[in-house]
């Protein structure tokens, strides 16, 4: 696959889409500052969440013993996923059981990190994805570009196009009232098809053995309320400690995703209904390992709220797909080569450090600290493109011995001034595709003190 | 006794920008700073570091440690390689109290000359639209002002240093303190993006009305300098310390 730098490199190309992502990204960062100055104690709330996060994920089995043995109480069957596989086998044995071939499906990042999706189609199965911006990147035949708006790197003329192919309507259609309502007519004709309804789960509270899910359409809600199986795929990260809890991380989801107050259906669920069957997979999917390695555990405390993606320079600049991982941005450059370095060795260095993610996080992830430390791993695990390391070498080589290093920028501004200007700027300067490099100065600072400073 | 201040130089700033270097020696000393510019300093290993090339920072930051230990006070005109020294060296150190000692003595310059020298006015005058680039590490990792994330007081002692000179109007700006993109080796990994970040921060500038941008890190300056005369904007580019020092 592709390294990020290529993939950014050909989003950008096109400069007006490029531009126009980033400031739709940046429109939320906006209002997510906007909501966020409205809540005195904001700061506050940050720590608290970091803290409640931060106790989860170090209490992990506990609690997830806690949480199982609450939600049987209740009537709801949990099963344990160790991995992707394991997964989707759970959901499509829970499936087969009930005789389902049409599914609805509520987002969830969790089937799409798992490839439910895929995997269901070829048993036969039918699955919808009900969100309208995952249904727009399902009918695309795409992932998600993005955590909580997975379409937003689409145009609406694109859609209106998209949806005349695959829903006829009118062609050219623009206006988004009349695409939606289009989208939501054929979602309704799924919703009232379908014999089971997939959802995610955005906090599992041990305490009650419920879980809440939290949705601006309430898709959630009409895909479970319509039939009568419910299955609830969750990471096991995703527990809370307590009901109590729960207040901390609403107040700040919504808010740190896309500026809301909070968000439209945050739906609570706490066994089935008379006569349904609901089901918890839990999956662990990598996860335990990150939550035993010192380095990197905090990035478990993650809500996938996505301000991270927003606020991301680099992100806005190069669109979800440049990262080729389920979760795309700072966060998902943490994730990605936590499941695997190789394929994901240039994530880490899809940053350039300004530690925007880090404050904005309402969970307080040490994000660009994380970036940094997964630089070194990747170099401790000699996955550094080998040019990269040799001239880190040279350079710190050079560096330890003053003599050769005034020596080679003596050298440096004696000849670099009369170069001609294609052996500067030719195709193996990446600096200067774009920028004019500095003017050689006729003296380094250190020759100026020697004459200047130091025999006066 | 007028405090013993050791000039840290960033390489990139001895070679490229002597300049810079002056100006903040110029004004050091005229705060009645004794000022000392141990000649075997080289690199403070930020380049290697950021690579993850973390076996070559250790020699590095060693000498680092024995070239600047003694002075009263280490002083930088640059918030990322101050940041690398007191955020990023502990692993080459395991309770060395010389280390410690250095990390609570390190300041970036303007956070010298307000938090330690107590200076809150700069004389002189300097008519001109100043448009201040927030670097990053200065901000978000030294936290040398509030930064737009946080929902705490503002507050920005080199921008309050910079509007106290008669005639600076500081510009204001759509995003207050985005990344210019320069981001050391990511300047050269990832082209495309760093480019256009830095080409968006300069028009941020160019609305606003920035006639000089400035900042407290020269490299920012440099990358966002080298697309300013590529593209030949009407913008001068001066690390804070040439400000202040034209003023003396
Ligand atoms: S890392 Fe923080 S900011 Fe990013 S998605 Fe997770 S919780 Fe949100």
């Amino acid at each position: 696959m592709p390294a990020h730098p290529k993939l950014a490199t050909e989003f950008v190309k096109n400069k007006e889409r490029a531009h126009w992502h980033d400031q739709s990204l940046w429109f939320v960062r906006s209002k997510r500052d906007a909501a966020s100055g409205q809540i005195p104690e904001w700061e506050l709330l940050r720590e608290q969440a970091s803290k409640i996060k931060s106790y989860t994920v170090s209490h992990l089995p506990d609690l997830l013993e806690e949480f199982e043995k609450n939600a049987n109480a209740k009537g709801v069957h949990v099963h344990w996923a160790r991995d992707a596989k394991e997964h989707n086998e759970i959901v499509h044995g829970i499936l087969k059981q009930h005789n389902v071939t049409k599914v609805v499906k509520s987002k969830s990042m969790l089937t799409e990190e798992c490839h439910l999706n895929p995997y269901l189609e070829r048993q036969g199965i039918e699955i919808i994805d009900t969100d309208l911006g995952e249904r727009i990147v399902q009918l695309q035949n795409k992932p998600p570009s993005h955590l909580v708006m997975p379409a937003i790197h689409i145009k609406k003329e694109e859609i209106g196009e998209l949806f005349h192919e695959k829903l006829g309507t009118e062609k050219g259609a623009t206006d988004p009232q009349y695409l939606t309502e289009a989208a939501r007519q054929h979602l309704r004709q799924k919703f009232i098809g379908a014999e089971a309804g997939i959802t995610g789960v955005n906090f599992a509270i041990a305490e009650t053995g419920g879980f809440v899910v939290c949705t601006n359409e309430g898709n959630a809600d009409l895909g479970t309320s319509l039939n009568k199986l419910h299955i609830a795929c969750m990471g096991i990260e995703k527990l809370i400690p307590r009901a109590n809890d729960l207040s901390v991380f609403l107040r700040l989801l919504a808010r740190s995703a896309t500026g809301q107050p909070i968000t439209t259906y945050s739906s609570h669920f706490h066994g089935p209904a008379p006569g349904a069957e609901m089901h918890v997979v839990l999956l662990d999917n990598g996860r335990s390992e990150i939550a035993g390695s010192d380095k990197f555990r905090r990035s478990l405390n993650c809500i996938r709220c996505a301000a991270c993606m927003n606020t991301c320079p680099v992100y806005r600049r190069s669109g979800g797909y440049s990262y080729n991982n389920t979760v795309p941005g700072p966060i998902g450059s943490i994730l990605g080569p936590a499941k695997d370095a190789k394929e994901h060795s240039s994530l880490p260095f899809a940053c350039s450090l300004c530690g925007s993610c880090t404050d904005v996080c309402p969970v307080k992830i040490d994000l660009h600290h994380q970036l940094l430390t997964w630089r070194k791993e990747i170099r401790v695990r000699g996955l550094l493109p080998f040019s990269k390391r040799l001239s880190m070498k040279m350079m710190g080589w050079m560096m330890q011995a003053p003599r050769l290093y005034r020596f080679a920028g003596k050298c440096a501004r004696a000849i670099v001034p009369r170069l001609p200007r294609f052996l500067l700027y030719n195709r193996f300067n990446a600096w200067g595709k774009q920028r004019e490099l500095p003017d050689f100065p006729k003296q380094s600072f250190r020759e100026w003190m020697k004459k200047n400073h130091d025999n006066k | 006794m007028a405090p013993k201040v050791g000039l840290f130089i960033p390489c990139y700033i001895d070679q490229l920008y002597p300049q810079v270097g002056i100006a903040t020696l110029k004004t050091l000393e005229h705060f009645g700073c004794d000022v000392e510019y141990p000649e075997s300093q080289t690199c403070c290993g930020q380049p290697m570091a950021n690579t993850g090339c973390t076996n070559e920072v250790g020699p590095l930051a060693r000498r680092f440690l024995e070239i600047f230990k003694s002075y009263d006070a280490v002083v930088c005109p640059s918030g990322s390689c101050v940041s690398m020294v007191k955020h990023h060296y502990d692993e080459y150190f395991t309770d060395n109290p010389e280390y410690e000692a250095l990390k609570a003595k390190t300041f970036e310059f303007c956070e010298y000359l307000t938090n330690e020298l107590g200076i809150d006015k700069l004389a002189g005058r300097f008519p001109h639209k100043v448009g201040l680039h927030q670097s990053c590490h200065g901000l978000r990792e030294l936290r040398l002002a509030s930064s737009s994330e946080l929902r705490i007081e503002p507050f920005g002692p080199a921008r309050a240093l910079l509007e106290s000179i008669d005639g600076v109007e500081v510009t204001t700006l759509k995003r207050p303190d985005e990344c210019c993109g320069f981001g050391g080796t990511f300047a050269v990994a990832e082209e495309a993006v760093s480019c256009m970040m830095g080409e968006d921060r300069v028009s941020d500038h160019e609305q606003a009305g920035t006639e000089v941008l400035t900042a407290l890190d020269m490299s920012c300056l440099m990358h966002m300098s080298g697309i300013i005369r590529r593209q030949q904007k009407p913008i001068r580019v001066m690390h804070i310390s040439e400000i202040f020092a034209e003023c003396l």
